[in-house]
């Protein structure tokens, strides 16, 4: 983690050919207008994309939250669906509802009105904007819901009883007790917006325009420039490193009792006939981020050809065999996407484990500081992270390049954070006591470990496995730079394979991804408890 | 020669000096509480014996041995010792049984052993009946014995006690103290005793250490710490206690509003210059009349300022004529006086103890 970074440093201030220190990367890499215009696009993308979750999931978080709305299980199951759909299946079916003529809602359009062209285009800033925001909200709703749920009836009782309705006292007092939680949030979006390269790369390149990830990604097509890619990451490293510092304040600020409180007594808000309008609004958020898309996914994943449309003789499971039988890269892509999670999320694991029980133990002097090298990677965009081990390990002493480490380390190195919030938890909730009692009564500390602690951890470590290999089967930012001809995964070939337009053959890789991450979370929800997955622990 | 010594154990916390100086001897088969308030450092003393911690100065020695010095400390594991934790330390993935047995499995003891003294003990603490079950299925009265049962089925060579009752309630907690010193009794196993609890301390103890900010204030039989406190914090946090300061004013001692003659304290030679006592409530009389003179005790003239009923008692707040000083006295339930009336204060000056 630090080898990487270290040389990311070192190498967006070298000469490529002679190896001295220079300022030229950064010239080159902020010389061209072309490479400003594609920051400055990152940058609007970013803060409109949060905006637009803000729309979404605050609305959403209160509804479920603190009203009587009805079929709340629903929109809740609607939502994790759009969790789990990766973003970039997301952005293959917007291609297909919102392609320009093609898309089925244009042609829906154009079906009702009759006219020659449908108004919808995803190919643009607004279509990018809005394909983001809906696989990102989720993380709005549940930062909002966590500090919805603190927020005791009390609070607002006291409003009520000064004489204030329903909607002052949600404007005055409620959203104010949960303003940080939203700052908070909004600056999550914000940062996950900017670093991420599936959609931008799926909408952006074949709508002509550039962000920061998309750049830096045609800066290594042949030759690879790594010393200005290096230089160009530069400013994405710092915006996100000083944000998760805000945010962390944020957070942290004192006086607001809604992060801190207790539950105190809640009750619902009752709103009459106002609250079909509010499920109203949350199944049209949630129809654009998971039942139209999964629709047209399912749709396309079983067809012969998808503009054919729904019918019957129009099925087929061809293109599933294809993926897992026919093909030997897709099939060899599906076996390494499975093989370099499961062996990525092993080492996170003991990894964090190990730094978790250290740090929490105090085994070693410093140990705090080995705590904040193990979050460190949260405050890294992954395509950052990857430029960083490209950097590091295509040049000797250690050479991995071109095989399955490279990015089995960078996946593990990426989810390590994930896996240290999830140990540290569950190392937190084992009393010290329990193996001082072991160890008091003449059992070495292995023997305790083994007795006391292992028995102890083996549920919430379950758990912890499961939350880092769903996003490293899906991972993608930091794959892309890394893979190599017979270490593709999923993720790389669904990309690779977007610009031939077999949109069959993309939905039906994404669709066993779905598949295979709707599996473990059921498992999760057995072992953990219906909460594992969308908890606060981001922060 | 004693089972275990300390001396002069100091341990800091980067700047913080959380114990200080502190020596105990130890004799086989006592029984000695570390009784303070939060924060006084008796788990932390606690936690060097048991060898969680090394001390920054001073050794703790264990039948001759030493065992912990700031060079090297024998770890918990090899000292022979048991310990019952505030939180019971059961641990949830085994049951009552196995958590009993793990401390013979670990001295590897042959199998048939086990059983019959897991067995054996489980009967003792009562808990037979509830052998195979797990500790979640238990209430915290139960979970304490079990960590008695664990603790003690080990023969330990000592055994450390934690504030191991602070999580029961009320009336659980008063059971559990005869308890423990019935166990005591029984298996004469020597034993440290940590808690913040004057009552808990005074039930079960031999002796107990009473600490203040890192230091050991005193070190004496329960009836003894009562009765001779040597510092104000000893008498102020064992039972409740009036300070008196006085002067030494050639053969009498001058208090605010009255006077003593040396001639009738315990040890006139040692009065000098300014002088403070603690005098228990209950070791003061009242009288509506002024009763025979005695050469044994001082009478000193007062009013009533406040009083309660308390039922096993009566609680009166007295000021002496001539002085600012209230004194708690208090007196049997018969005896009763109205607030402003005047009473007479009978004490026994031999009853005063005097205190740094």
């Amino acid at each position: 983690m630090i080898n990487p970074l270290a040389r990311l440093l070192w190498t967006s201030f070298q000469h490529p050919d002679t190896g001295a220190f220079t300022l030229e990367n950064y010239a080159a890499a902020y010389g061209r207008w072309r490479y400003i215009d594609a920051l400055i696009n990152s940058v609007v993308v970013g803060l409109a994309a949060a905006l637009a979750c803000v729309v979404f999931g605050v609305p959403m978080a209160w509804a479920v939250s603190r009203t009587d709305m009805p079929a709340k299980g629903l929109v809740w199951a609607a939502i994790l669906g759009t969790f789990i759909m990766p973003n970039y299946l997301g952005a293959v079916a917007w291609i297909l509802l919102a392609g320009p003529n093609a898309g089925w809602l244009n042609r829906a359009y154009m079906g009702i009105t009759g006219a020659a062209a449908g108004p919808f285009n995803v190919y643009t800033m607004t279509g990018l904007v809005l394909v983001i925001a809906c696989y990102s909200f989720p993380y709005m709703f549940v930062f909002t819901r966590s500090a919805l749920d603190l927020v005791s009836s009390e609070m607002e009782d006291a409003a009520s009883t000064l004489g204030a309705g329903i909607v002052r006292t949600t404007l005055r007092v409620t959203l104010p007790l949960v303003l940080p939680a939203i700052l908070g949030a909004f600056i999550v979006e914000f940062l996950e917006a900017i670093a991420l390269f599936g959609t931008p790369a799926l909408i952006a390149l074949p709508g002509r325009f550039q962000v920061i990830t998309t750049t830096l990604w045609q800066m290594f097509e042949f030759p690879p420039k790594l010393q200005v890619a290096a230089a160009y990451s530069m400013p994405l490293l710092l915006i996100t490193v000083f944000l998760f510092w805000l945010q962390y304040r944020i957070i942290a600020r004192k006086g607001f009792v809604a992060l801190t409180g207790k539950g105190g007594e809640r009750r619902l808000v009752r709103l009459g006939p106002w609250r079909w309008v509010l499920l109203g609004y949350c199944l049209f958020v949630t129809s654009l981020s998971f039942f139209l898309p999964m629709l047209v996914v399912l749709q396309a994943a079983f067809a012969k050809a998808w503009g054919r449309g729904f019918s019957l003789d129009n099925l087929t499971l061809r293109n599933i065999r294809f993926v897992l039988v026919d093909q030997p890269a897709t099939r060899t892509a599906t076996y390494n996407t499975f093989l370099y999670a499961a062996a990525a999320s092993l080492i996170a694991l003991v990894l964090a484990l190990a730094i978790a029980y250290i740090v929490a133990r105090r085994l070693v002097p410093m140990a705090r500081a080995l705590s904040y090298v193990a979050m460190a990677p949260f405050v890294i965009p992954g395509i950052v992270l990857a430029i960083g081990f490209y950097a590091a390990y295509t040049a000797k002493p250690l050479v991995l390049y071109g095989t399955a480490w490279i990015l089995i380390l960078a996946f593990a190195t990426r989810f390590l954070p994930i896996a240290y919030t999830n140990s540290d938890a569950a190392i937190r909730a084992i009393n010290p006591e329990l193996e001082d009692a072991a160890r008091i009564l003449g059992g070495g500390r292995f023997l305790t470990l083994r007795r006391v602690v292992g028995p102890l951890l083996k549920r919430g470590l379950a758990g912890a496995f499961i939350l880092v290999f769903i996003p490293a089967t899906r991972e993608l930012s930091s794959a892309i730079f890394l893979y190599t001809t017979g270490t593709q995964v999923l993720s790389v070939l669904l990309f690779d394979k977007s610009d031939e337009g077999n949109f069959e053959l993309l939905s039906s890789m994404g669709l066993i991804l779905v598949v295979v991450t709707v599996a473990l979370i059921l498992v999760g929800f057995r072992l953990v408890g219906r909460d594992f997955l969308l908890r606060r622990t981001a922060s | 020669m004693s089972k275990l010594s300390l001396r002069g154990v100091t341990r800091r916390f980067g700047s913080v000096t959380a114990v200080e100086a502190f020596d105990l001897e130890l004799q086989s088969g006592e029984f000695v509480s570390l009784l303070g308030p939060s924060g006084c450092g008796k788990t932390t003393t606690l936690r060097m014996i048991a060898g969680f911690l090394a001390p920054s100065e001073g050794t703790i020695e264990m039948d001759g041995q030493v065992i912990s010095s700031p060079a090297s400390s024998l770890p918990p594991e090899k000292r022979g010792m048991s310990m019952i934790f505030q939180s019971y330390a059961i641990w949830p993935n085994m049951t009552v049984a196995e958590n009993v047995a793990f401390g013979l499995e670990v001295r590897r003891r042959p199998r048939a052993e086990i059983r019959t003294r897991v067995d054996e003990i489980l009967d003792v603490v009562q808990m037979k009946a509830l052998a195979a079950r797990y500790p979640q299925e238990l209430s915290g009265g139960q979970q304490q014995r079990v960590a008695l049962a664990r603790a003690i089925v080990v023969q330990p060579a000592v055994l450390l006690l934690d504030e191991p009752l602070s999580n029961l309630d009320a009336n659980l907690r008063e059971e559990m103290r005869y308890e423990i010193r019935r166990l005591h009794d029984e298996f004469r196993i020597t034993t440290i005793y940590v808690t913040h609890d004057q009552a808990e301390a005074m039930v079960t103890s031999d002796r107990i250490a009473v600490m203040n900010g890192g230091r050991v204030e005193q070190v004496d039989a329960p009836r003894a710490l009562y009765a001779r406190p040597r510092t104000r914090f000893v008498a102020g946090f064992i039972g409740r206690t009036n300070f008196l300061d006085g002067e030494v004013r050639g053969a009498t001692v001058a208090f605010d509003g009255f006077a003593i003659e040396t001639a009738r304290f315990t040890d006139p030679a040692a009065l000098r210059g300014t002088v403070s006592f603690s005098l228990r409530p209950q070791s003061v009389a009242l009288h509506a009349a002024a009763p025979a003179a005695s050469d044994r005790t001082a009478l000193i003239l007062g009013r009533v300022v406040q009083r309660a009923y308390l039922g096993e008692h009566w609680d009166y707040a007295v000021r002496p004529d001539g002085g600012a000083l209230r004194l708690r006295v208090t007196a049997r339930p018969h005896e009763v006086f109205e607030v402003d009336a005047r009473v007479w204060l009978e004490l026994d000056p031999r009853q005063m103890a005097p205190i740094e």
